[in-house]
């Protein structure tokens, strides 16, 4: 499953059907990412912009290269854009194997990938105003372990 | 073809997407973004450094040395912040 909106999702309810759907798992691994205000440089919103049609074809790539690579029974990712406070899940990955190992292992790799690979852009508001979130090079570096 | 800008690229351009119509000579990505930034000012502030931009074709990513012959939507990518 793959799934890109602005809408909220419940992390519990899509882990819940994700697995149901496949008898023939093992190991379910899932990853929610949550909205941060840091105490010390707090934000009031999380305001993510995206290029929806690559987004769909690049999560789908992301998701088939971890099915390939893990031999993963299925793996879903949904991604929110629009504005999020404080609290709220902003992207979830779940991963479905025969044993646990690959299901981690997949679900690390799909978080790498997105961290970079996904056309998605944050925008952190602040009573300052709006500041744009730097890519980081320890991202880049995550992401490229899996090519080593 | 349309020619689509992201995030702070987009704000620092102050338009989200241009209508181009490239002369001939202009045919891979690379081509292209050296032909817009030859045209555009803040663009080519903008993208100082070319290396930290992904660029794509009809919603896929493409390589620089892609051809962008029968392209209808080019997009310029800052460095993506997902996940």
């Amino acid at each position: 499953m793959i799934l890109v909106s602005q809408a909220p999702f419940d992390p519990g309810a899509q882990a819940n059907r994700f697995h149901t759907s496949h008898s023939e798992a093992g190991a379910m691994v899932s990853f929610t990412g949550l909205v941060r205000s840091d105490p010390r440089d707090p934000i009031t919103a999380l305001i993510l912009e995206c290029y929806e049609n690559l987004a769909r074809n690049e999560l789908a790539a992301i998701r088939d290269a971890a099915i390939a690579r893990f031999t993963l029974i299925d793996a879903a990712i949904i991604h929110r854009h629009g504005r999020l406070v404080p609290g709220e899940p902003i992207m979830m990955v779940a991963t479905l194997s025969a044993h646990r190992q690959a299901a981690f292992d997949g679900a690390q790799f799909l978080m790498d990938y997105l961290k970079t690979d996904a056309p998605f852009w944050k925008q952190e508001e602040t009573a300052q105003g709006l500041r744009w979130v730097d890519a980081k090079p320890a991202d880049d570096a995550a992401r490229d372990r899996w090519t080593r | 073809m349309k020619i689509l800008y992201f995030a702070w690229l987009r704000e620092r351009l102050n338009r989200a997407s241009d209508e181009v119509s490239p002369p001939d000579g202009v045919v891979t990505l690379d081509d292209l973004v050296t032909w817009l930034r030859g045209r555009d000012e803040a663009l080519d502030l903008a993208m100082t450094n070319p290396a930290i931009f992904k660029l794509s074709i009809d919603a896929r990513i493409a390589p620089g040395h892609t051809p962008i012959a029968g392209a209808r939507e080019i997009a310029i990518l800052p460095p993506m912040t997902g996940g």
